[in-house]
């Protein structure tokens, strides 16, 4: 295995741990408007509240590890989606903040407002985030210096569209088991009574698209047909699919929380091997897509980068359990939440 | 390349960044308040340090919260706005924002969530970790992030050679990349400016409260230790690291200098202009001079020569008035600075600080000047750079993305400032809050030892004594 499929693979790691951690504080944000109460409503933003800026770093880390690793593939996507990713940005913004300006004033207005912002920004950078998976796994026009030449509009094509329902619901699934894990009485109740709408409309969605991605993404699956074994991958991802709804079954939470969490990273793995080689792959002219080497930075950087993903990987880990670790447990309100 | 395309991007740029620098230099310089401030409770279990700290622990981290919300635009502005400059440099620039994240950002926010909500759930001792830990994250972000900045100010350790798409830098020597020739320089100088805006800070509530005879053991306390830590930082400020970044411009990027300076006759000495403004057309510098005097700071010589913009190509010239004069602000408010910690640290020796009304309340508008500071000096170095995004190597219009339209700049641009401004406004509401809520009472269960009022008696100041 060379350095270019080492950093392939360290940067979907980066991007999958980025979709599960902040993806279940994006699901508990997308759900926060079915809590009634403000008490709920605080164990809700609170549950997530030591963790949010944590999981938000591995998106910051990811951008950086994939400037330094592909630099074309960097510049390429984030100026070709110019306005996709300005629209992004604003909604990470504005859902981060209203985290921290939420509990800053006790108006009922204040905090609905903050309330609507917290959920709106989750659920549409969720969508975003979807919709841009999408496009990568169909493809996008790029030209021969490696510009994406389509316009915002011909982003949101069904299928993109699809996939980005399909994120959307996995990710209200995850936010709604992790609630339901971190809350006890009344509110843990009122959440629980919603998950089985949302398993039954993941399963939908995700069913949906794998019979489009049959149907009209048939590139993505040469790959499945040249090695069967695979196959294992989606095998395993249908597996935790159906072991949602069994683990919530038998109450057992995190369980079902991993079951998620594994869902998550096997569609993201999903798309990464029926890519690759490619990064960012050009449809309809394959010549001109950015793969893992002509988008490559130098041997010395990957090399560099390499070492220092070494050195940081077990620090980072570390704090990130000990932090895990101590917020553990059902959330409880004391005089230093939100 | 169009025009409007390149002004509009390079607008964005410093707009986000002008906006987002206000926050970042409160969080490093309260970082450092904080771990004093805890400590200093860890060792005389005085609790007016435990309410100082829990009280500035949380204007910290709606400081944090919101410099890294505002934060991750910039890390990808390098990718939507400039796509050129980012394939050319990606090589050797990407690995220093990747370091930023892996060293940085993860220690920062892990500890944070300790720092904030974990008083209850771990031994004060972890707790004073996390503090360090935090301040100690906060400032490797500005090591990395001052790097990465430095490198486009004096590039090293890279070769121009044929990429797979294309001809772009390569790294040849990581080391010499970080330490280029104005890393360290640099670095002591934004993070000396943090440290002054984090003390002006606590300095400015605090002498709001001892004007309005609020809160007055906690305001006291905060006072003193933030007029110490003042005044040493300001006066190295100015004559360590302001004097050595001089030298390093002057060194590195004569045409910078030039501007800064208004210096045109190449081959004759620098005369420092205290104020004034750079007449283009007839190539002069008009203001009150000092002859010689920015000779004799570079190199302790007023009669050297000193390379002036007549013999910069105009079109290698930055833009010369925007240059000047914030570098004049930018030192205009260093000299400033230590006049003021100075005369506070004076009144406080002869244990008239708190009686002084009309200083007092020069402090509590005080915390906008190292703010202007921090910013004139940014745009020094920046637009001091121009026309090159990496000195000598790349010009800024070469960098752009070569697939923006103006309409999507117009678009980003509007959002992005009306974006910012309201969160400005909500951070501004936010915290007038917090300052007059004030800080919760402190732990009755353990005193309250009110600080002696004279510097001189802090000294030598022993709990046991009272």
């Amino acid at each position: 295995m060379d350095l270019n499929t080492i950093w392939f693979i360290l940067i979907i790691i980066i991007l999958t741990g980025y979709a599960i951690l902040d993806g279940f504080d994006f699901g508990v944000g997308i759900i926060h408007l079915l809590n009634k109460s403000d008490e709920d409503r605080r164990l809700s933003i609170n549950s997530i509240g030591p963790l949010w800026d944590g999981n938000e770093v591995w998106l910051v880390v990811g951008g950086g590890a994939l400037f330094a690793a592909f630099p074309e593939v960097y510049a390429t996507v984030f100026s070709g989606f110019y306005n996709a990713f300005i629209i992004l940005l604003v909604m990470l913004l504005f859902r981060g903040v209203a985290i921290e300006f939420r509990s800053k004033s006790p108006l009922p207005k204040w905090r609905k407002f903050w309330d609507v912002c917290f959920s709106l920004g989750s659920l549409g950078a969720s969508l975003i985030f979807g919709i841009a998976l999408g496009n990568l796994a169909r493809g996008v026009p790029l030209d021969s210096n490696k510009n994406i030449t389509s316009g915002f509009a011909d982003l949101l094509n069904p299928y993109s569209l699809l996939v980005g329902l399909t994120a959307v619901s996995l990710l209200t699934l995850h936010g709604a088991i992790y609630l339901v894990m971190k809350t006890e009485g009344e509110t843990q109740k009122n959440i629980s009574r919603h998950i089985k709408k949302m398993i039954f409309v993941f399963i939908f969605l995700y069913a949906v698209t794998t019979i489009s991605t049959f149907i009209y993404q048939p590139h993505l699956l040469d790959v499945f047909k040249k090695n069967f074994w695979l196959g294992i991958i989606p095998l395993a991802s249908l597996l935790l699919v159906l072991n949602i709804p069994r683990e919530i079954h038998f109450g057992r939470e995190f369980l079902a929380f991993l079951s998620s969490s594994g869902t998550i990273a096997l569609l993201i793995g999903l798309v990464a091997v029926g890519i690759f080689p490619n990064i960012v792959q050009s449809f309809p002219d394959p010549q001109n897509s950015l793969n893992i080497y002509n988008s490559a930075s130098t041997k010395s950087t990957l090399t560099t980068m390499l070492i220092i993903a070494c050195i940081g990987a077990p620090l980072v880990i570390s704090y990130t359990s000990v932090v895990y670790w101590i917020f553990r447990g059902k959330v409880k309100l004391d005089e230093n939440s939100y | 390349m169009d025009e409007a395309v390149i002004f509009l991007s390079r607008l964005q740029f410093a707009l986000t960044n002008i906006f987002h620098y206000f926050y970042p230099p409160f969080s490093i310089g309260l970082g450092v308040f904080l771990v004093i401030t805890e400590g200093l409770y860890l060792k005389t279990k005085n609790s007016v340090w435990l309410q100082i700290t829990r009280f500035w622990t949380k204007v910290f981290a709606l400081t944090f919260t919101i410099g890294v919300a505002t934060g991750i635009p910039m890390e990808f502005q390098f990718g939507t706005n400039w796509a050129a400059y980012s394939r050319y440099v990606g090589d050797v620039f990407g690995s220093a924002l990747a370091a930023e994240g892996i060293f940085a950002f993860f220690l920062e926010s892990g500890f944070l969530a300790i720092l904030v909500f974990g008083s209850g759930k771990v031994s004060r001792k972890f707790h004073y970790f996390s503090t360090i830990m935090v301040c100690l994250g906060a400032h490797f972000s500005a090591v990395w992030i001052v790097v990465a900045n430095s490198w486009m100010q004096t590039p090293a350790g890279f070769e121009i050679v044929m990429g797979p798409n294309g001809m772009r830098a390569e790294i040849t020597d990581f080391w010499s990349m970080v330490f280029n020739p104005s890393s360290v320089i640099r670095l002591m100088h934004v993070i000396t400016g943090c440290w002054l805006a984090g003390s002006f800070f606590v300095m400015s509530v605090s002498a709001w409260y001892i004007l309005k005879k609020k809160h007055l053991p906690f305001a006291e306390s905060s006072m003193k230790v933030a007029l110490i830590f003042a005044l040493v930082v300001s006066l190295s400020q100015v004559f360590i690291s302001g004097d050595l970044s001089g030298k390093s411009v002057h060194k590195y990027q004569p045409s910078k200098f030039a501007a800064m300076e208004g210096h045109w006759k190449s081959g004759s000495p620098a005369d420092m202009v205290l104020f004034g403004y750079i007449d283009k057309e007839k190539g002069e510098t008009i203001g009150p001079k000092i002859p010689g005097l920015t000779s004799w700071l570079i190199d302790r010589d007023a009669e050297l020569p000193v390379k002036g913009l007549d013999s910069i190509p105009v079109n290698e010239r930055p833009p010369l008035q925007i240059t000047f004069q914030s570098y004049h602000l930018m030192i205009s408010i260093g000299v400033l600075l230590i006049l003021l910690s100075a005369s506070g640290c004076f009144l406080w020796w002869r244990g008239k600080l708190f009686d002084s009304k009309y200083l007092l309340w020069i402090f509590v508008f005080s915390v906008l000047l190292p703010v202007f500071a921090n910013t004139a000096g940014w745009i020094t170095a920046e637009v001091g750079r121009q026309p090159w995004i990496v000195y000598g190597l790349m010009r800024t219009a070469e960098g752009v993305s070569p697939t923006l339209s103006q309409s999507q700049l117009y678009f980003s641009n509007i959002l992005f400032f009306l974006l910012y401004l309201s969160l400005f406004a909500v951070f501004v509401y936010v915290l007038d809050r917090k300052i007059k809520h004030g800080p919760d009472p402190a732990d009755e269960s353990e005193p309250i030892v009110k600080l002696p009022v004279k510097l001189r008696e802090i000294l030598n100041f022993r709990k046991d004594k009272i």
